[in-house]
């Protein structure tokens, strides 16, 4: 799908790409099981790149953002990050998948290496693997989400202090992520409650499974009260379809239950129990922040929320890093995103230099349907059960990483 | 024990939609030949008709309208696009019909978008049928039970004892001499094109809350459709009836089976470490070979037994 | 091999030599746009092996071209670790990856033709994508399996990390694999695959086995689609589960039949074309694939010799020098038939925009008009146009068959 401020700039691939804007190629899921995942993070990127606009740009160049589809394949991804490169983008996004991730981020390497002078950003908005920002990391590569291991942290804290949850059952999606959640998961729980059983630890298909209910019939079987996934899109929704149907009754630690159309899939059932680490909600300050306030204006479907509050992070620092740089190269980019420090309307922020891992603010939440708004008209919303400040929410790093 | 019992009627129940949706193909491929790309399409057609339909006047009346619809496309379809193609012989069909899956699929997306839409179980059956070890049942899982075997029901009766049935009998194996006894061929094939398209339209309208309602619907499930009508058989509505609860089955338990041959080996004392060759193929949990089972079946049963489990006629 | 086809040959051999070096073809884009070009060229050649010369239609293809492009990836791999074999030469692991599954699987694909053929070949297809999740040591799992073509033995002086340098290797083997097919078909083996597609059961009684005809096309084809493999995994690095998917089989089999099964060079043109739509068109429309999926559909009511049979069926009139009469008729049919299509266009945008892409509003511009999709008037219009285009056509259509005759007369 295109922005249609795009469609007058095709004409002039033929001929070669001006250069009087900064292109931002926006790599995911825009149709299949994850769509609904890509498609809203598209609207997010068009709406705060519309904004930086307004405000005249970065270094008096407009951003234009060409938007690819890549079915959450790392294959298709890296034959439209050659269109993408080919037609002129510095700077590729990319979220929805870790794998799609790990591809693009040996890519970008790649090409930068082969291109001197021709360099290309990798900002990942999404792709949690700790891998990326340890054995895999590279400067080009910047993650504006916390990692599988902080956010783990973060529920295992949770959870040592609940005395009620004996069993837990995990289950994940068969990649590089999903097994990432099952070990971080496995690890840490018997660091601070060797007490807890685990009765289940299942990987299936990524975004294949029409049907979880023999999932479910599994997890009943097993005993669990407590259930923990990194499952996301199609993968999380279908899974609380399938609890509801057959009246699971657990608690469910996620990452991203949130996520559109999960939360009216699990609907009344999830009030109390369903769980979720985000660096944002729509109730976790007391009034709507100005941006989603204007994000609603402008989007209006029931299913448009701004989800994405990392996006809003990520493009503010990029728009203060082209101000400290005072140019748009992205190797000049990306010297000035290390170690930058910002301030939000959720407390400080900071760009890691070591391993260009971003910190910032991380909530538990649970759902209510006690909130002052709900998400997805469905009356239902999330309440803020603990902060985590985002200095404390850096882990130690492996990345050795070599600049240019 | 619940596992089984859990298992044993979610396979049923997934079964049971396989069948509805092969019901109608198993019709069209064992009277025409025509290995029809669209039927699944026509499936995800019934589930957005259903949903439109139900916003507009209500799940009852859709329930009915919406495999009505499909039905009628059905017949256009074989009476304005195949007819022509007939002559030409199966791979132009097959190529006709393999077209249409494409177009068919952005035609909904031309309609309703790309994203799933919400097609959620009408308030008038969204309710548990019966509580078993704790898990609830919804109704409309039940219903999707009714509907299936009542279709199971219609075709063979109507099969054994209306006098159409009977000729559709007499064409599924000697098309050829039905035709030359005076019987109008052409009309048959549109009449069973149409039959076969509403009965797929109606396992959308309740597919449709079972599986996620997206323009990719078809393409996910015409692959095991396939499946299930080779295995079962040409001409057979009893062997797609058996191959499709086979298959249902089959699948939702090997999803429950942790097991892999590393325990099989174990269970002769033969213990493999990650450094041997075969640890890696050993490994393979049966829950993950599930999705290989049908189509291994599919495989060996063409190279074996063309004719199928129970059909009448090679095909 | 006449005077002639040897000339088409070298005058191809110059064309492709030259192609990327062309002032508006030597951008980056152009390159790896052309560079696409060539590996489906390979593909859809290995294809039309099956479908076009022995009738056998195949939903499964793409499981040689997958196995043969991890196979070639792995090689990479190796070349990675140390083994002094330069990059050029990696196809050729893809290519006997692809007669080796060809062999092994054909075995069993081949004993049957028709319909039988043609499930058999998707149960296998569906078989190898499902089974590329089981086996994570040589499919690599969801993440794929990725190698570097720059980590390797310089050749000649080249590093193969420019898109130039790659698409010269591509271009070679295109070469190559076209006349080794073209070659294989004047064999007495390739001969008989069109005596078994035609009438297997004559050929049986001249004394052929059609089933072992079959089992030797089968296993070839299946070698140059790994061949085609072999060349994707070093123009991306990277091979996944989508390289033996059935959207990719669908894809060659559109881009062979769109080109033309009848002809050799069809299935060039097919890929030609259907490389263009996938990779230029999609920019344009979202609904590029409806497009193709009509185009598709013409072809298989109208046109069954594909956009080469287009080219032949003219061919003799270019000859004959009557052409001009018969282009004057056609231009009868131009306004009528863009009418038709710009109508169709026009309501098919529109409906997309409205059920894609609703947040970005109403108003677009289409073919530089400007539009309001939320009043009745554009939908009016394109409409209208529509159904003028489409009675001016059917006015048209006797005279138009009229001057065929007459020329053909």
């Amino acid at each position: 799908m295109r922005n249609r401020l795009l469609a007058c700039l095709c004409a002039a691939f033929a001929v070669g790409a001006a250069h009087a804007e900064l292109k931002l190629a926006f790599i995911d899921p825009l149709s299949g099981g994850a769509a609904s995942a890509g498609v809203s993070a598209q609207k997010h990127v068009v709406f705060f790149t519309d904004a930086i606009n307004a405000r005249g740009g970065l270094n008096g160049e407009k951003i234009t953002v060409l938007s690819y589809d890549n079915k959450v394949s790392p294959q298709e991804s890296l034959i439209v990050l050659k269109k993408a490169i080919d037609e002129g983008a510095r700077i590729v996004i990319q979220g929805n998948g870790s794998s799609v991730a790990h591809a693009i981020t040996d890519a970008v390497l790649k090409h930068n290496e082969r291109n001197p002078g021709k360099e290309v950003l990798f900002f990942n908005y999404a792709a949690i693997d700790p891998a990326l920002t340890n054995e895999k990391c590279n400067f080009w590569h910047f993650r504006f989400d916390a990692d599988v291991d902080m956010k783990m942290h973060g529920f295992t804290d949770v959870i040592t202090k609940d005395r009620n949850i004996h069993k837990v059952y995990l289950i994940n999606q068969d990649y590089s992520f999903g097994k990432a959640v099952a070990a971080a998961a496995t690890r840490m729980l018997k660091e601070k409650r060797p007490d807890i059983q685990i009765v289940g630890d299942e990987l299936h298909p990524l975004q294949k499974v029409q049907d979880f209910s023999p999932y479910v019939a599994k997890i009943k079987a097993s005993g669990a009260d407590t259930v923990i996934t990194g499952n996301w899109s199609n993968d999380m929704l279908l899974l609380f379809k399938a609890g509801k149907d057959a009246g699971l009754n657990v608690n469910w630690f996620t990452y991203y239950g949130g996520g559109l159309g999960s939360v009216p899939a699990i609907g009344k059932d999830g009030v109390g129990r369903l769980k979720q680490i985000t660096e944002y909600h729509n109730n976790v300050l007391p009034a709507l922040p100005a941006e989603e306030a204007a994000f609603k204006k402008r989007f209006t479907e029931k299913a448009d929320e701004l989800y994405y509050w990392r996006l809003r992070n990520m493009f503010a620092m990029l728009e203060a890093a082209a101000k400290k740089a005072g140019s748009n190269d992205p190797v000049k980019l990306a010297r000035a995103l290390e170690g930058m420090k910002l301030d939000t309307p959720l407390g400080p922020m900071e760009m890691r230099a070591d391993n260009h891992q971003l910190l910032q603010p991380l909530f538990v939440s649970t759902l209510s349907d006690k909130t002052k708004y709900d998400l997805e008209a469905s009356g239902l919303g999330f309440v803020t059960d603990a902060k985590i400040d985002a200095d404390k929410t850096a882990l130690p790093t492996t990345c050795k990483m070599q600049r240019p | 024990m619940e596992l089984v019992t859990f298992s044993l009627l979610n396979g049923a129940v997934y079964g049971l939609l396989l069948f509805m949706l092969s019901s109608g193909l198993t019709l069209i491929f064992s009277l025409m030949g025509v290995l029809n790309f669209a039927h699944a399409s026509l499936f995800m057609l019934g589930a957005y008709f259903s949903w439109q339909l139900s916003r507009w006047v209500g799940f009852a009346p859709a329930l009915v309208l919406a495999p009505l619809l499909c039905g009628l496309i059905g017949a256009a379809i074989e009476r304005y696009g195949l007819r022509a193609v007939h002559a030409r012989g199966h791979v132009a069909e097959i190529l006709f019909t393999f077209g249409l899956s494409y177009v068919i699929a952005e035609l909904v997306i031309m309609g309703w978008g790309r994203n799933p839409i919400e097609n959620r179980v009408p308030a008038m059956i969204d309710f548990a049928a019966f509580h078993l070890f704790g898990t609830s049942y919804p109704f409309y899982k039940v219903l999707m039970t009714a509907i299936s075997v009542g279709m199971f029901a219609f075709l063979y009766g109507a099969f054994k004892r209306t006098r159409l049935g009977l000729v559709i009998q007499a064409a599924l194996t000697h098309p050829q001499m039905v035709g030359a006894l005076g019987h109008d061929v052409p009309r048959l094939f549109v009449l069973v094109f149409a039959i076969g398209s509403a009965l797929a339209g109606l396992a959308g309208v309740i597919g449709g809350f079972a599986l996620l309602t997206e323009p990719n619907m078809a393409a996910n499930l015409g692959p095991i459709v396939f499946v299930v009508v080779v295995v079962g058989g040409l001409g057979s509505i009893p062997g797609a009836f058996y191959a499709s609860m086979l298959i249902g089955i089959v699948q939702t338990f090997a999803v429950a089976l942790d097991y892999s041959m590393l325990d099989l080996l174990g269970a002769f004392g033969v213990t493999l470490t990650r450094a041997d060759r075969l640890y890696e193929v050993a490994a393979i949990k049966i829950a993950q070979a599930a999705p290989i089972i049908p189509y291994v079946l599919l495989v060996v049963m063409l190279v074996v037994r063309p004719r199928g489990l129970l059909g009448t006629r090679d095909t | 091999m006449t005077r002639e086809r040897l000339a088409w040959w070298i005058a191809a051999a110059l064309a492709l030599a030259v192609l990327p070096l062309v002032p508006g073809l030597d951008s980056s884009f152009s390159r790896s746009l052309l560079t696409q070009m060539g590996i489906a060229a390979v593909f859809a050649l290995s294809y039309n092996l099956l479908l076009g010369q022995t009738g056998l239609l195949s939903f499964g293809h793409a499981v040689y071209f997958g196995l043969g492009g991890y196979a070639a990836i792995h090689f990479l791999r190796a070349i990675n670790g140390g083994l002094p074999i330069p990059v050029p030469f990696v196809p050729l692991a893809g290519a006997a990856a692809g007669l080796a599954f060809g062999i092994v699987l054909g075995a069993v694909t081949t004993r049957r033709a028709g319909t039988i053929f043609a499930l058999i070949s998707l149960g296998i297809g569906e078989m190898v994508h499902a089974a590329t999740l089981m086996l994570p040591g040589f499919f690599g799992g969801e993440e794929g399996v990725t190698a570097s073509r720059t980590r390797a033995p310089h050749w000649l002086g080249l590093d193969f990390g420019s898109q130039l340098q790659v698409y010269y290797v591509i271009a070679f083997w295109l070469l190559a694999a076209a006349a080794a097919m073209y070659a294989f078909m004047r064999t007495p083996v390739g001969r008989m695959c069109n005596a078994v597609r035609d009438n297997p059961e004559r050929a049986e009684f001249i004394g052929y086995n059609p089933q072992r005809v079959r089992f030797v096309v089968f296993s070839v084809s299946a070698m140059f689609a790994g061949l085609a493999g072999g060349l994707h995994a070093i123009n991306y690095e990277i091979v996944a589960a989508e390289a033996v998917s059935a959207e990719r089989s669908g894809v060659v089999l559109l881009m062979a039949y769109i080109g033309g099964v009848h002809h050799f060079i069809g299935a060039i043109l097919g890929a030609i074309a259907i490389t263009w739509l996938q990779v230029s068109l999609s920019d344009y429309t979202t609904a590029w694939l409806l497009y193709l999926g009509l185009f598709f559909m013409a072809i298989v009511l109208y046109v069954q010799g594909g956009l080469a049979g287009i080219v032949t069926l003219h061919a003799p009139f270019v000859r004959a020098r009557s052409a001009g009469r018969l282009l004057r008729a056609y231009a009868l049919a131009f306004v009528p038939v863009a009418a038709e299509v710009f109508g169709a266009i026009a309501l098919i945008e529109m409906a997309y925009r409205r059920s894609t892409a609703p947040e970005s509003g109403t108003h677009m511009r289409l073919f530089w008009i400007a539009m309001d999709t939320s009043t009745p008037w554009p939908w009016l219009i394109a409409a209208a146009t529509w159904a003028a285009g489409y009675v001016a056509w059917r006015r048209v259509r006797p005279r138009i068959a009229a001057e065929w005759e007459a020329v053909n007369g």
